[in-house]
Parts: C-alpha cells; sequence; structure tokens
C-alpha cells in the first residue's frame, strides 16, 4: 500500500497496537509474577510491575522443585522436554524427508496409493488415534520412557507432504545431469537434494519443534514417573493443586522457562524458516 | 573422441510411436544438429542417446560399441541442458568437479581440468561463486564447463541457448562453435532455431513427427529440400508454394488462375505439382543472364527490416500467397501490383506427397 493518509496511519497503528497488547500483557502479567513471593501474588491487586524475587524464584523451580505435582529439580522437566522436542523433530524430518523421495524419484507398485494413505492422515490428529496407539506403547513396553514419548509422534504426514511438494519443483534435468554425472540414487539424495532442501528442513525445524514442544495430551498419558515429565504437562499439573497453596509465582516461572526454548528457535532459526516457506530455491 | 551410430531407433510410448525408425551415422568429431518444430522427437532422440529414455527399437552404438543397456554415466557422454541445471548450492568449481569426483578421479587431476576449462570459458574469476550470482550466460558456460571437464566421448546438447537473450545467443553460438572446432569433440545439437541449426552444423537433421526428414549439410539442405515440410522449415521467410498443374505433351506448367508460369525439362510423373520459390530469388529485375518468370504480384503488406524488405502479396489472377525478399528498403505501397521475376532455375518442384521431384 503506496496510500498516504494520516488517518489511516493512525487507525492501523492503533490496531496494531491494540493486537500487541492482548498478546504480550499475559506474558508480562506472567513475568511480573515469577519475580515476586507466593505471598504477593496471594493479595488482590496482582502487581503490574517487577518485584526482587526473581533469582531467588527461578533458582528454586530449576535446582529444588516445588508443589505437590513435580518434586524433581525442574531443570530436569526441562531437559526432557528438550529430549522429546529435538527427538520428534529430527525424527519427523528424516523419516518423512526419506518417505518423500521415495515417492516423487522412484517408481514402484502402489506408489500412489502410499501417497494417498499418508495424505489421508493428515486429517487424524494424534487425539484421535490415541487409545490404540496407548495399547501399543504400553505393551511394547515403552511407558516411561524417551522412546515411548518420541516415537510414537514420528511419523508425520504434513512434513512428508511439504518435502513432495519441495521436490516436485526441483527440475528433472536436475536429476538428469546428476545421473550423467555419475550419481547413484543415494548420492544423488545426498548431495544434491538433501544440501538443496536446507530451507525446507530449517522451516520444519521450527514448526515441528514447537509441536514436539508444545505437546501435552501425549506425555501427560504414558509417564507415571517424574522423572519423565516434560516441562508444559507439568505448568498444568502444578496449578492443580489439592489442599495447599498454589504457589503461582514458581508456577509463573515455570511458564516463562516453558515459553523460552521455542521462542529462541524461532528468534535464531526466522530468516531460513520464511525463506523455506516462501520461496523455492532453484 | 568416438563415431555414433543410430539404427532404425524406435520410441514408443505403449502402443503410441513417437519416434519412426531414425538412422544415423555421425563420424568421429563431427557436429550434428538435429531441427524441427517442438513435438518432432529431436529432444526424445537426444534423450535416448544419452540414456535418459529407453531405446524401445534398434540401438544406439557410441565408438562401435552398442550402448542400450548402459546407464548415462556408462556412456562417456556429456550433455549440457536448457535450463542448465547446475547444483544451486555448489560453486562453480564444484558443479564442474562434481562429475569427476563420481568418478574417483584423482585430486589434482581435478584441479588441472577445472582450472583448464574455466580458462577456455573464461570462468577464472567465478569458481568460487555459487550460480545463482552468475548471468546467464556465465551459467550456460558453467554448463559448457561441467561437461569440457569429463572428456566426453560425444557431447549432447539440448537447446543450450534457448534461455539465452538474442544478442548473447548470437555470441555463444559462435563460442560453441570455436569450442567444437577446438576439441574435435563428437557433438549431437538439438535446437528449433533454424539459424542456429544452420551456422553450427557440419550435417542436419531435419526432423518431423518423428522421423527424420532430411539429412545433409547445411547447404544441401537449403538448395535441395528433400520434402515441402523441410522446405518450408528451413529458410526465412518460408519458402513459397504454388500448386500448379502440368499440361500434356508441352509440358507446361500453369498456375490455378490459368497463367502459364514455365515449362519442365522432362516430363513430369504427375499431373498436379508444387512448385517452391524461396522469397529471397524473387527479384524487381528479371537479373541478365537467361530468362525470367514473371509474377504479378498484389501487395497487401511490406515489412521493412532495413537490410531487407518482406513483400507479402498474391499472384493477380491465381490468387496464391507470396512472399518476396528484396534487399534494401523499398517504398512500395500496399495495393500496389507489380511485376516480379524469378529465374526459372531456381524452382523447386515437389509432389503432391511433399516429395521432391526427382528429375529437377
Amino acid at each position: 500500500m503506496v496510500e498516504n493518509r494520516p488517518w489511516l496511519t493512525v487507525l492501523s497503528h492503533l490496531v496494531l497496537l491494540a493486537g500487541c497488547l492482548v498478546i504480550v500483557l499475559p506474558v508480562w502479567v506472567a513475568f511480573v509474577a515469577s519475580t515476586h513471593e507466593a505471598a504477593t501474588m496471594l493479595r488482590p491487586p496482582a502487581p503490574m510491575i517487577p518485584g526482587t524475587h526473581l533469582l531467588d524464584n527461578y533458582a528454586t523451580v530449576l535446582f529444588e522443585g516445588f508443589g505437590q505435582a513435580s518434586r524433581v529439580p525442574q531443570w530436569l522437566v526441562l531437559f526432557n522436554s528438550l529430549v522429546m522436542a529435538l527427538g520428534i523433530t529430527i525424527g519427523k524430518i528424516a523419516i518423512s524427508i526419506t518417505a518423500a523421495f521415495a515417492i516423487v524419484y522412484f517408481r514402484f507398485p502402489l506408489r500412489m496409493t502410499c501417497f494417498w494413505l499418508i495424505f489421508v492422515t493428515l486429517m487424524l490428529p494424534v487425539e484421535v488415534r490415541i487409545v490404540p496407539t496407548f495399547s501399543v506403547v504400553a505393551s511394547l513396553g515403552m511407558l516411561d520412557s524417551y522412546a515411548g514419548l518420541i516415537i510414537p509422534l514420528i511419523a508425520s504426514a504434513t512434513a512428508t507432504f511439504l518435502f513432495r511438494q519441495f521436490f516436485l519443483s526441483v527440475p528433472d534435468e536436475m536429476a538428469e545431469a546428476a545421473r550423467v554425472d555419475g550419481a547413484g540414487p543415494l548420492r544423488f539424495f545426498r548431495d544434491i537434494l538433501l544440501p538443496m532442501s536446507r530451507n525446507s528442513i530449517a522451516a520444519l525445524f521450527v514448526i515441528q519443534f514447537i509441536y514436539g514442544w508444545n505437546q501435552h495430551l501425549w506425555p501427560l498419558l504414558i509417564t507415571t514417573k517424574e522423572s519423565f515429565y516434560t516441562i508444559v504437562m507439568t505448568v498444568s499439573r502444578q496449578a492443580n493443586v489439592q489442599d495447599g497453596v498454589v504457589q503461582w509465582n514458581l508456577i509463573m516461572a515455570l511458564g516463562i522457562l516453558a515459553m523460552l526454548p521455542p521462542v529462541l528457535v524461532i528468534v535464531f532459526m526466522q530468516r531460513q524458516f520464511v525463506r523455506g516457506l516462501t520461496d523455492t530455491e532453484k | 573422441m568416438a563415431t555414433l551410430q543410430l539404427k532404425d531407433v524406435r520410441k514408443s510410448y505403449g502402443s503410441l510411436e513417437v519416434i519412426h525408425g531414425v538412422n544415423l551415422e555421425i563420424a568421429d568429431g563431427e557436429l550434428v544438429v538435429l531441427v524441427g518444430p517442438s513435438g518432432c522427437g529431436k529432444s526424445t532422440l537426444l534423450r535416448m542417446i544419452a540414456g535418459l529414455e529407453r531405446v524401445s527399437a534398434g540401438t544406439v552404438a557410441i565408438g562401435g560399441k552398442v550402448v542400450n543397456e548402459r546407464e548415462p554415466k556408462d556412456r562417456d557422454i556429456a550433455m549440457v541442458f536448457q535450463n542448465y541445471a547446475l547444483y544451486p548450492h555448489m560453486t562453480v568449481f564444484d558443479n564442474m568437479a562434481y562429475g569427476l569426483r563420481n568418478r574417483r578421479t584423482p585430486r589434482e587431476e581435478i584441479e588441472v581440468r577445472v582450472r583448464d576449462a574455466a580458462r577456455i570459458l573464461e570462468l577464472d574469476e567465478y569458481l568460487e561463486r555459487t550460480p545463482r550470482q552468475l548471468s546467464g550466460g556465465q551459467r550456460q558456460r558453467v554448463a559448457m564447463g561441467r561437461a569440457i571437464v569429463r572428456k566426453p566421448a560425444v557431447f549432447l546438447f539440448d537447446e543450450p541457448l534457448s534461455n539465452l537473450d538474442a544478442k548473447l545467443r548470437v555470441h555463444m553460438r559462435v563460442e560453441i562453435r570455436r569450442l567444437q572446432q577446438a576439441l574435435r569433440t563428437t557433438s549431437v545439437y538439438v535446437t528449433h532455431d533454424q539459424v542456429e541449426a544452420m551456422t553450427l552444423a557440419d550435417r542436419l537433421v531435419v526432423m518431423n513427427k518423428g522421423v527424420a526428414e532430411q539429412v545433409g549439410s547445411p547447404v544441401e539442405v537449403y538448395e535441395r529440400p528433400a520434402t515441402t515440410f523441410v522446405a518450408s522449415f528451413i529458410g526465412s521467410p518460408a519458402m513459397n508454394f504454388l500448386p500448379v498443374s502440368v499440361n500434356g505433351e508441352s509440358r507446361t506448367l500453369t498456375l490455378r488462375g490459368g497463367q502459364p508460369l514455365t515449362s519442365l525439362d522432362s516430363p513430369s510423373p504427375a499431373q498436379d505439382i508444387i512448385v517452391g520459390i524461396r522469397p529471397e530469388d524473387i527479384h524487381l529485375q528479371p537479373n541478365g543472364q537467361g530468362e525470367a518468370v514473371r509474377l504479378v504480384v498484389g501487395i497487401d503488406l511490406v515489412e521493412v527490416l532495413g537490410a531487407d524488405s518482406v513483400l507479402h502479396g498474391r499472384l493477380v489472377g491465381s490468387e496464391d500467397r507470396i512472399m518476396a525478399r528484396l534487399p534494401g528498403i523499398h517504398r512500395i505501397r500496399a495495393g500496389e501490383s507489380l511485376p516480379l521475376f524469378v529465374a526459372p532455375d531456381r524452382f523447386h518442384y515437389f509432389l503432391q506427397s511433399g516429395r521432391r521431384m526427382a528429375q529437377q
């Protein structure tokens, strides 16, 4: 838009500011809460200015543990989340890029059937298949393990589909040039397709990391030991206190900690993320 | 260095045959151009030589060895693609070295060969850049470099210049010819551009609908086109065709309007034939020696190109369309009628089937 109308500029800024406020305010409240003592938080009105207990609160949360739900030091919970999110992300990318490679570059019986089967599963969220998946994971003895947290969430139709679309946009001549240059299928995949997919991989990494990090229901179902809890489920469990005081300041500190890794991933990978979703590098 | 033979090469997709048996012998060091309109099968033929398409019937032999069942990498060929197909994430150096590395060429030799090729193609300064940072012409040269470093038996070019602008295309055309003559590598070049075909080729193969209509030197193809298709495809503007009937014993040719045109030296095998006249063989004056045939043309349109003027018109009487290319600038107005002259030895005679008449 190259229009230059002052009232329009003012109005659009107002709308944007309002939008920002809606998003930022809860985060601010959470941050402020994480810097006060538990007692301050129980007395209305809730403070809007940061207090002095920032380091105490975070140290307590990270290294001592608190509340009824998870008394282990919460760095372990953060670590669990990290393992799960990275495991899901890397697993998803590895599986879906090889699946897409097979579907696009090889002619095998039932190729299109395979593709459509994968595509159809796009419409099934985790929650739909959670009961049968749980029973499979339980009978394989994978409850309370990293494998149990990660493997059932690795298959990804979305990522397969995205890579397929990217591979289809790579000109056929690229594969033919590689064939003339003496590269077999695996070498073509490793030397040419993989580096060319760099941006798509980065974009997927961001999306899938956040997806993995934010998993709530699945870890809730299959973990019973506190040492395998993930941070997102811990936050909600901590707020659910029986016969006691809710330590809002510590819960909010935990919430802020839970938000940090996805934010960092986005901040550091934003450029590749945008490029991976917008242009196809040829 | 090698010869290349195609023996009755055919290609079918299911029951649909698209290449109907092409025979071609290419000598060592020769540059053969496959030319034809889009969909004539020239690219398919090239891809069969490269090994990117299966040969449905017949044999392809490189250096005397049948290579039908060999993978492209085992055929000792190098190919330049229309869109260059450079690896976007690799530097120019790596693009050129990739094929050699896959063949486990020693590192020092790769270095020497790539530097040599880069020097020949004037790419020395660009070796560390990626294709994205190069202009179209430079990318094209990298694609050529990738072919050269391999020192293959046969170069295959698939419309390598069609993505360049007109000026650069002329420049690169000359470069390719010079390079090919310096390296003396057997080459097959596919194009739909007749100027490229005429200027580059040692021999031309004019293809139409999966058939090689004529194989010959550019001059031969221009001077004695074997069919009306070849005659209209090679030469610009295209050849004029006038349907005429042969009048029995006198062997006089008459146009559809009834005017006599000329007479044949020997008997015609058919009653109705086609006379072809190249636009550049038509003149404003009868030129000195010998008689000239006079055509009266009603002019519809004059295109002045600077060096030439192209007249579009119809023969008065028969209403056959006719184009004439006259050197220089002519201020002739549309609507005028004027006499034009052709030497009868410049006539081409074709049968109704499109074949050139044997005796003429």
